[in-house]
């Protein structure tokens, strides 16, 4: 099996380099993917999209990204199977490119928060952190409230669709929604950033287990 | 043709920008004053038959320039 992770990079994405380093620390192989590229899903194992703010979040966080051509490459790999990882700013890209439900939007208190915030596993994704129960991670941003209307909730509920939930809820998400995934469970993301915890000195490891699950 | 597309947060969803502007408003004596905030777009479309023009204008809305789930949008021609 192929080792390759695509890490999609797009104009004003910024924590390509700790997802590459993240990718690298549990010997998977990282490689980048440009924002104007056609790849071929079956040299790669998975795909993360980064944090950053994609297009000065521009119009909508997330919504020009979402429109690129390595998002046509990616939907062609998400429909194949393969397991995509969004993060923070990839979150809010997946939503917009209709490939979970859902969207992110300005945190009920007006602020950008950064903190370390505590979740818990809702439905577990066998990809990303696995059976990992409950973690500590870093969160950074200024429009990570997830919503998504009634039935749409029910539905990802019945579904087994949310992923984690934060612990205290910072920034008025429905349901205190922290991650989810879509229909097929292949793809998964949340806001809180698993790459700036892969280390005690970075204040955690809780971070690595997103990773390292990948090669079980 | 000119073309303008006024895009508003839904009803349903909290429009913390306009509960903010809403405040001060309502600091400087504007009580009762309800204040909702969201983005023009004014667009430059080449050709000038209005129903051709609108329905590349509603397409393009509907790709890129508002999401459903969370905005409304209203059209404004200019002649």
């Amino acid at each position: 099996m192929s080792k390759k992770v695509g890490i999609l990079r797009f104009l004003g994405t910024n924590c390509d380099q700790d997802v590459w380093r993240a990718v690298e620390n549990v010997e998977l192989q990282p490689e980048w993917l440009w924002y104007q590229d056609h790849f071929s899903e079956s040299d790669y194992c998975a795909f993360v999209l980064p944090g950053g703010f994609s297009y000065g979040d521009y119009l909508r966080c997330g919504a020009m990204a979402a429109k690129m051509p390595v998002m046509k490459s990616l939907s062609e790999a998400v429909n194949k199977g393969k397991p995509v990882l969004g993060i923070c700013n990839g979150f809010q890209i997946l939503c917009e490119s209709g490939l979970l439900p859902g969207a992110l939007i300005r945190n009920h208190n007006r602020h950008f928060i950064d903190e370390w915030v505590d979740l818990d596993l809702v439905s577990a994704n066998k990809y990303w952190a696995g059976e990992l129960n409950e973690c500590s991670i870093p969160i950074a941003h200024g429009e990570g409230r997830y919503y998504v209307n009634e039935d749409e909730l029910k539905k990802m509920e019945d579904n087994g669709q949310i992923w984690w939930r934060y612990r205290h809820n910072p920034n008025g998400s429905v349901s205190n929604i922290a991650g989810v995934m879509n229909h097929k469970k292949n793809v998964a993301a949340l806001m809180p950033h698993p790459e700036r915890a892969m280390f005690d000195w970075m204040g955690s490891q809780n971070g690595r287990i997103f990773f390292e699950s990948l090669l079980r | 043709m000119k073309v303008g597309v006024k895009v508003l947060p839904r009803k349903e969803i909290l429009d913390t920008q306009g509960r903010a502007v809403e405040s001060v408003l309502h600091q400087q004596g504007q009580e009762g004053v309800n204040c909702r905030i969201g983005k023009y777009i004014e667009l430059e479309v080449p050709g000038q038959n209005k129903e051709e023009v609108s329905a590349q204008v509603k397409k393009m809305v509907n790709n890129l320039l508002y999401n459903p789930l969370i905005e409304t949008y209203e059209l404004e021609f200019y002649e």
